[in-house]
């Protein structure tokens, strides 16, 4: 449906992309609105490209993201922003990625290469692109395993939920030893955005 | 009415739950697994990970004959291995009601094939029920076990991987006790004798008249009328992406879609204009309305491979797409083995050893890949024994001294055990090599008959591969540690030159089991010395295969946040260019 947001979570399997479109979708159910979440478990999870899709709305059909209807893609990992670029809808698209490179073997071994200039592949298309170090930030948060939860934070900034629905979810979501860093982590990734 | 954010599974294992269901069985199979996992975590419900998926299934219709309500769940191809009792428990019927659900992987996004089993209901001819979403999984196995009990039928719940790994709003209810239906001994209907089965297959076609006129009265089947001038008929996860294409049209939604309720499809033919159907992969619904004598059309639009999505399905009708920008350039970036993984030192070794490779499927399959390519057939649960057995009767000793069969612990007690007796019964002499990480992996860590643990984390006794391969009558059994990557390779060797039937254990725990993952945590991780490191002109680490290393500005490099301190890199380096963060060698 036209009026729905579509959110487009990316990156490598193994980097919390699904507890981080868990978030998301909880934050949209707590605004009361209706949402549907979607993603492949099994063998894409061990080291492959992941990806979840996660759409909120007054009401909300196909659990899939149509090509050209994407709001926001948020990369876990650089090349896996470009990957998703014909989600984005022409206009007013943002993606949001994380400086991270993730080499896979195929490059190590000549089979082929990782892509270059990404923040120009989005840029080009006049795509309002946001890089961010998920790492140091969380490093900064006190837990390098809160990069998620940066990257949750500038996201938010584009999201239109209260910051207490987002800092409800994460305090009942995350492990409750990570509460404190998770918090400091979001607050940072929010910050990003000024 | 409480509300909760369920995926189409866990709908399913709380559908039935609500349901009263008191037995439920599988065999963990992406997508399906999750059914079992949630169901298992009720207390009033008796949950097992079965050997397979045929042992599941009659479980589950022993529970039923006994009076239970019973599930089985499995994934698409689990049903092939369950069909034997499928087919006979159409013509016994049920005591207590019995919902089968099978979890289609349109997409193949983790599977060999892309059957879809809509049609083992009509090839059974047991009621077919395909849900939408989360609160249609929720609702339908609700009704599944009604619709099961009224018509004394087994009944197939039919869900694909995106309503199966979907999240959506469920509303959820409380719990109905059902009590055990009385059990009566009843020979001509539980023993399938040809005299017996005679008449229960008047019975089912008596059986399937009925259900054909009640699928034209069933809640799960509706009409939304909208625009007159184009009809749409649809099941499942299609209705879904076709409403987003087509919000305005005139839908025929089908949730009990077979047998077929031709009364409704009639009156909602005559209400449109033009009807086409909407359906992912097989024309199922589409031959359906043809055989009946109506001109529909739906595989002219729509793809019979891969999944449908709402673009294929806007391409495929109105022949456009929405406007975008170009897709961007996607690196390969195929699965892996995991950092650590005990596999890794097994496919490193039968790649340095140029080995034939008959393989199985499990996490395992990946050594078929880059860097290691040590994998020459996959065809289903158990066929690598099996195939490697028929691989030396085709060509002998000579071949078959270089070639292994490699199937995972699950997988061999899954289907892998009668094909050892196979090669020791009939004189041949493979090496087989079980790869026993104590877990069934790939579908997230399940418990199995050889893992010590049932599904409710309870402790079991552990079946002993050594003494099973002696009782089957192989004489040699090895056991390895694959992470000594030069005394693998050397019992891999002998196991192989070893003239008659070989056992290779390969015991080491899954590097994502959480006791393996503290091990991790606690050990350094390795760096690469640079100055000694050769990189491109070496690549002895590279063709390891393991995530975290890859090659940076023509070195090695190992990635902090993936390594896990195991020291399988180290091992194969020869310019001892790999050591401990902290040391500069």
């Amino acid at each position: 449906m036209a009026n729905t947001k579509n959110i487009i979570i990316s990156g490598v399997g193994g980097q919390g992309i699904l507890t981080a479109s868990e978030i998301l979708a909880l934050c949209a159910m707590e605004e009361g609105l209706d949402v549907k979440k979607s993603e492949v478990h099994g063998m894409s999870q061990r080291g492959g490209s992941v990806v979840s899709f996660v759409k909120f709305g007054e009401k909300v059909y196909s659990p899939l993201i149509e090509k050209g209807s994407g709001d926001v893609i948020l990369a876990f990992e650089k090349a896996e922003a470009l990957r998703w670029r014909g989600y984005l809808k022409k206009t007013g698209g943002v993606v949001i990625m994380n400086t991270l490179e993730i080499y896979p073997n195929t490059v190590s071994l000549g089979l082929d290469t990782y892509p270059e200039n990404i923040r120009e592949e989005f840029e080009k298309y006049n795509v309002k692109t946001i890089e961010v170090d998920a790492v140091k930030l969380s490093k900064e948060a006190g837990d390098p395993r809160t990069q998620n939860t940066v990257l949750l934070g500038v996201l938010s900034n584009f999201i239109d939920f209260s910051v207490d629905t987002w800092i409800n979810v994460i305090e009942r979501r995350v492990p409750p030893k990570t509460t404190q860093a998770n918090l400091k982590a979001f607050e940072l990734g929010r910050g990003v955005i000024k | 009415m409480k509300k909760a954010f369920l995926s189409g599974n866990e709908a399913a294992a709380r559908g039935a739950w609500e349901a009263g269901v008191h037995v439920a069985t599988a065999y963990p199979g992406t997508p399906s697994t999750e059914i079992l996992e949630n169901v298992s975590k009720f207390k009033e419900v008796y949950a097992e990970w079965s050997p397979n998926e045929k042992t599941a299934f009659e479980v589950a219709l022993g529970a039923s004959i006994a009076g239970a309500r019973a599930m089985v769940s499995m994934k698409h191809v689990g049903l092939n291995v369950a069909a034997d009792p499928l087919f006979s428990s159409s013509y016994t019927g049920v005591n207590g009601g019995f919902v089968i659900i099978s979890a289609d992987d349109p997409g193949m996004h983790s599977s060999q094939n892309e059957q879809d089993n809509r049609r083992y209901a009509k090839f059974a001819k047991i009621p077919l029920l395909e849900p939408s979403d989360s609160q249609e999984v929720h609702d339908f196995i609700k009704e599944g076990f009604e619709i099961s009990e009224k018509f004394d039928t087994p009944v197939l719940l039919r869900l694909t991987t995106r309503v199966s790994h979907s999240k959506g709003i469920v509303k959820v209810d409380e719990r109905k006790d059902v009590p055990l239906k009385d059990y009566k001994k009843l020979p001509e209907k539980y023993i399938i004798l040809p005299a017996h089965a005679k008449k229960r297959h008047y019975f089912v076609e008596e059986r399937t008249i009925k259900l054909r006129e009640y699928a034209n009265t069933s809640p799960l089947n509706r009409i939304e009328w909208g625009d007159r001038s184009l009809g749409i008929i649809t099941s499942g996860i299609s209705y879904l992406h076709a409403k987003e294409v087509f919000p305005n049209a005139s839908f025929l939604k089908l949730g009990f879609s077979w047998p077929f309720p031709e009364k409704l499809l009639k009156e909602f033919l005559d209400g449109v204009e033009k009807a086409i159907v909407i359906e992912e992969n097989e024309p199922f619904l589409e031959e359906e309305i043809k055989f009946l004598g109506y001109n529909v059309e739906g595989k002219k639009y729509i793809p019979l491979v891969d999944e449908l999505s709402p673009e294929v399905v806007r391409k495929g009708v109105l022949k456009e797409e929405l406007e975008r920008l170009p897709d961007g350039k996607g690196v390969q970036r195929p699965p892996q083995l995991c950092p650590g993984c005990p596999h890794i030192g097994i496919f490193y070794n039968l790649w340095r050893l140029r080995a034939t490779v008959t393989g199985d499927i499990g996490c395992y399959t990946l050594g078929a890949l880059p860097p290691y390519r040590a994998m020459d057939t996959t065809i289903c649960m158990g066929a690598s024994v099996t195939n490697a057995h028929g691989f030396d009767k085709a060509r002998g000793w000579d071949f078959t001294k270089k070639t292994v069969a490699v199937i995972g612990d699950s997988t061999f007690v899954h289907s892998g055990i009668t094909g050892l007796a196979d090669i020791v019964y009939n004189k041949g002499n493979s090496t087989v090599i079980i790869l026993d990480n104590r877990i069934t992996a790939m579908t997230g860590h399940q418990h199995h008959p050889g893992s010590g643990k049932n599904a409710k984390g309870e402790k079991t006794p552990k079946l002993d591969f050594e003494k099973l391969a002696k009782a089957i009558g192989v004489r040699k059994v090895y056991h390895v540690d694959p992470h000594k990557l030069r005394e693998t390779r050397k019992v891999l060797r002998e196991a192989m030159a070893t003239e008659e039937p070989t056992v290779v254990l390969s015991e080491r725990p899954c590097a994502l089991l959480p006791e393996e993952r503290k091990k991790a945590k606690e050990r350094p991780k390795k760096v690469v010395l640079t100055d000694k490191c050769k990189g491109e002109k070496c690549m002895g680490c590279i063709k390891l295969g393991c995530p975290a290393i890859s090659l940076r500005d023509g070195k090695a490099y190992i990635e902090p946040l993936l390594c896990v301190g195991c020291d399988l890199c180290q091992q194969v380096c020869p310019f001892d260019a790999i050591v401990e963060e902290g040391q500069n060698g």
